[in-house]
């Protein structure tokens, strides 16, 4: 009995958690598949899905169906462990990510120390995805993808992390939950990050576009150039796995740029009737807005070149980042404004 | 006891990944049993409590070393049947290499055995009220800095000397300078003529 109050039920606690975080996520991912596709058909006048279901809302359902029951085709020059292996990657370490995600005061999986570190390193892994399957396919087009992929997600994760660090330079704290607390203040959304921030949260949603691959940037599977990019030779179920993970890795960046740069799930309005309003719906309000973000910027921006997105990563982010990493920390310490500053 | 359970479990597949990195026959599959090595090690890193240093291992050292490690061996064309020609020949020097890294191990982690006065050496004790992360801070920045600042500056000469030694300006490479593009007007580059009915452009320009 002292054997299961000890040690059993906390993991049974913590197993039914992560498994209704999981099963709330990937519900909404299907709707938010659903809504990308709405919002690219409407800037393009066109209906987008409407057939299965009222108004099309079943559709990525009937997509995830016809993926399953297809038959996997593995080329039989694939590195065939390997090349099972990638979707995988790809799609446990975009759930994985999620472990740490506050939704609402004290509703986190993992509530740890260093959540943004955890996130920052979860999407320095999720590279491996697409180069395991580039090299795995044993294929010209996904190899070049993923060499071009690799160098893209690298080079965007270091501006990614010097916002980060300016954030962290206002909080004080590297838990996420922490960060949000931080911003709670009396003028509500003027209290946020992004407006002091401003520059960062820029730099921040365009690098978060870059990193996951999303267009203008998704240089990875430009078909005019690649095909399909390092996803080529993938079907069925691996190839769902790609989208899937993809999706997760963009709700992903929005829920970081709404804990980031927009209160997280604090109300914009500190007074009565919108503190009444669960946080989690503030967060998801918020997130769902910078995901309205992303689709525009996917149906109204044309396509980089590869070396104006290398241009844009090192020569303009960077410098631009790290001379903010500078002046915010100047600005705290000789403002005295630190978190928790020894006074 | 879970502690336990999860120290074995990271420790052992550590220990059977660091073997295949030398056992795979595949290059590729060696890099990528690196990785798995250095996840698990990051795990060992949370069950001590250093989970600063272990986020920073999978920043650094598998989100961008073993990326370019990965990048190397996947360029290359290694045919290892002759690589492995000549491993009697390269094994004793191999073995002594190892047996001098084995000495070096033994030694530092039997040093409270050994010399038990070396822990009196540390004297900044870890604190215990705090975060380690926020521990870390504190002494990097006060007692360390000019350790931290010259091993900056180290790696800003390694850097200037990486892009010294392989940018070449070529002649004939075509660059594209952004100034001057965003200077261009359409007065600088438009000419609108007049197209005489079968001269042609000759005469006017």
């Amino acid at each position: 009995m002292d054997f299961f109050w000890t040690y059993l039920w906390p993991v049974i606690v913590i197993v039914a958690q992560s498994v209704l975080l999981l099963v709330v996520l990937l519900v909404a991912i299907a709707y938010i598949l659903y809504a990308d596709r709405k919002i690219w058909a409407a800037v393009q006048l066109r209906r987008g899905p409407n057939v299965v279901g009222p108004w099309g809302l079943f559709q990525s359902f009937a997509d995830l169906l016809k993926f399953v029951l297809k038959e996997p085709v593995i080329p039989a020059g694939a590195n065939k462990g390997v090349f099972l292996l990638a979707p995988l990657v790809t799609c446990v370490l975009a759930l994985a990510a999620w472990a740490v995600m506050p939704v609402n005061a004290g509703w986190v999986i993992a509530n740890i120390n260093v959540g943004v570190l955890y996130i920052f390193a979860i999407s320095s892994l999720m590279v491996y995805g697409v180069i395991m399957a580039g090299w795995a396919s044993n294929s010209k087009y996904p190899f070049l993808a993923a060499l071009r992929s690799a160098a893209q997600m690298v080079s965007y994760e270091v501006s990614i992390g010097f916002v980060i660090i300016t954030v962290l330079l206002c909080a004080g704290s590297l838990n996420l939950s922490k960060i949000v607390e931080a911003q709670d203040g009396p003028y509500g959304l003027f209290s946020w990050y992004w407006l002091p921030l401003f520059p960062m949260f820029v730099v921040f949603f365009i690098s978060a576009l870059a990193e996951t691959n999303r267009p203008p940037f998704d240089l990875v599977e430009a078909e005019s150039e690649l095909v399909a990019g390092f996803m080529v030779e993938y079907g069925s179920t691996p190839y769902m796995m790609f989208m899937l993970g993809e999706y997760v890795a963009i709700g992903t960046m929005c829920a970081l740029s709404t804990i980031l740069f927009l209160g997280g799930w604090l109300s914009p309005i500190p007074y009565a009737p919108f503190t009444w309003v669960p946080g989690v719906i503030w967060f998801t309000l918020k997130a769902l807005f910078m995901f309205f973000l992303f689709a525009m910027a996917k149906a109204m921006v044309p396509r980089y070149r590869y070396d104006q997105l290398m241009r844009i990563g090192w020569k303009v982010f960077l410098p631009l980042s790290l001379a903010m990493v500078a002046i915010v920390a100047g600005v705290i310490q000789y403002g005295g404004l630190a978190a928790g500053a020894v006074k | 006891m879970i502690a336990a359970l999860f120290f074995y479990l990271f420790a052992g597949i550590c220990v059977a990944s660091a073997f295949m990195v030398i056992a795979a026959r595949n290059p590729v599959h060696s890099v990528l049993y690196l990785i798995l090595a250095f996840v698990n090690a990051s795990g060992l890193f949370v069950m001590m409590g250093a989970e600063f240093l272990a986020m920073i291992l999978i920043v650094v050292y598998v989100g961008a070393v073993a990326v370019l490690f990965l990048f190397v061996v996947m360029m290359l064309d290694v045919d290892f049947a002759s690589l492995k020609q000549g491993v009697l020949q390269y094994l004793p020097i191999g073995l002594l290499i190892g047996g001098i890294f084995l000495a070096e191990l033994v030694l530092v982690v039997g040093t409270w055995a050994i010399v038990p006065s070396v822990t009196a050496a540390i004297t900044a004790p870890i604190p215990t009220n705090m975060p380690n992360t926020e521990a870390l801070g504190l002494v990097l920045y006060t007692r360390y800095v000019y350790f931290f600042q010259a091993a900056g500056l180290i790696l800003l000469v390694a850097m200037v000397g990486a892009i010294v030694l392989t940018l070449r300006h070529k002649e004939r490479v075509k660059r594209q300078d952004i100034p001057t593009q965003n200077a261009r007007t359409p007065a600088m580059s438009i000419e609108v003529v007049k197209v005489r009915t079968g001269q042609g452009l000759g005469s006017n320009l």
